[in-house]
């Protein structure tokens, strides 16, 4: 099963939108709930990323028997150096971001920590894609 | 501890969820940073949060937090009531500060995450 989301990048108002929905089909095909948590928070931590960062972008989600694999993909700024930006406390994010209660250098590596496996992949002026895999079993 | 008794512990404005106040909440966490809040693996938990915005109900939405608690009397706009409704959230308007809010619920037995 296949879905795709687009990304408003700056538009703070439908950053959750696609989580959000992700996470009403997950529990129409009764994934577990500690399961859907897990995806949905790192997907939401992913999602904010591409509003608060990248000019905008989209969100593949492919539901298999034993795996959802998700990809963030995001036209933006794109990431320097992938390993200090996964460090816990670094942080590009703007003021604006700062006061929507993001931007505190937490997302990527909260992301790691939900995700089973996850791949940052980045070029410097053209955009950042983040892949990430849930077993369901 | 019942969502009602919080209610009562804070004096607080019951703004959307009366349904669910019966429900129980064992843990209590105050942020205004959601990304903290986003690090927790915590079911029973009630948020308590001076951040009045929509992102604020997404964290909630997908950090499975049934009841939000809006410290230093913050609003909470349509908006928020539109999406927290949609998941059965309560929402819950407080004028005491963070820590008073905080060392209200903390003696009526709600406990700390960490």
């Amino acid at each position: 099963m296949k879905f795709k989301y687009e990304i408003e990048g700056g538009n703070f108002s439908k950053a959750g939108n696609a989580s959000s929905a992700v996470k009403k089909i997950l529990k129409q095909l009764n994934v577990p709930p500690a399961i859907i948590k897990k995806l949905v928070v790192a997907l939401y931590e992913g999602e904010v990323n591409v509003v608060a960062h990248a000019w905008n972008g989209c969100i593949h989600v492919d539901i298999e028997a034993d795996r959802i694999f998700v990809s963030i993909e995001d036209e933006g700024p794109g990431i320097p150096d992938i390993e200090q930006a996964m460090q816990e406390g670094y942080s590009t994010a703007s003021q604006a971001v700062r006061e929507m209660g993001f931007g505190a250098g937490m997302g990527l590596p909260n992301m790691k920590k939900n995700a089973d496996y996850l791949n940052v992949k980045s070029e410097v002026g053209k955009g950042t894609t983040v892949e990430i895999i849930t077993f369901l079993k | 501890m019942k969502i009602s008794r919080l209610l009562e512990v804070l004096d607080g404005e019951l703004v959307c969820g009366e349904r669910f106040l019966d429900n129980e909440v064992l843990w209590g966490f105050a942020s205004d940073l959601m990304s903290d809040v986003l690090t927790l693996d915590t079911d029973k938990l009630v948020l308590v949060t001076g951040l009045n915005n929509l992102q604020t109900i997404r964290t909630a939405e997908m950090a499975d937090i049934e009841c939000v608690v809006f410290v230093r009397n913050k609003k909470i706009l349509p908006p928020m009531i539109e999406i927290a409704s949609e998941h059965e959230m309560v929402l819950i308007e407080c004028r005491f500060s963070m820590f008073g809010a905080i060392a209200r619920l903390y003696e009526a037995g709600l406990k700390p995450v960490y």
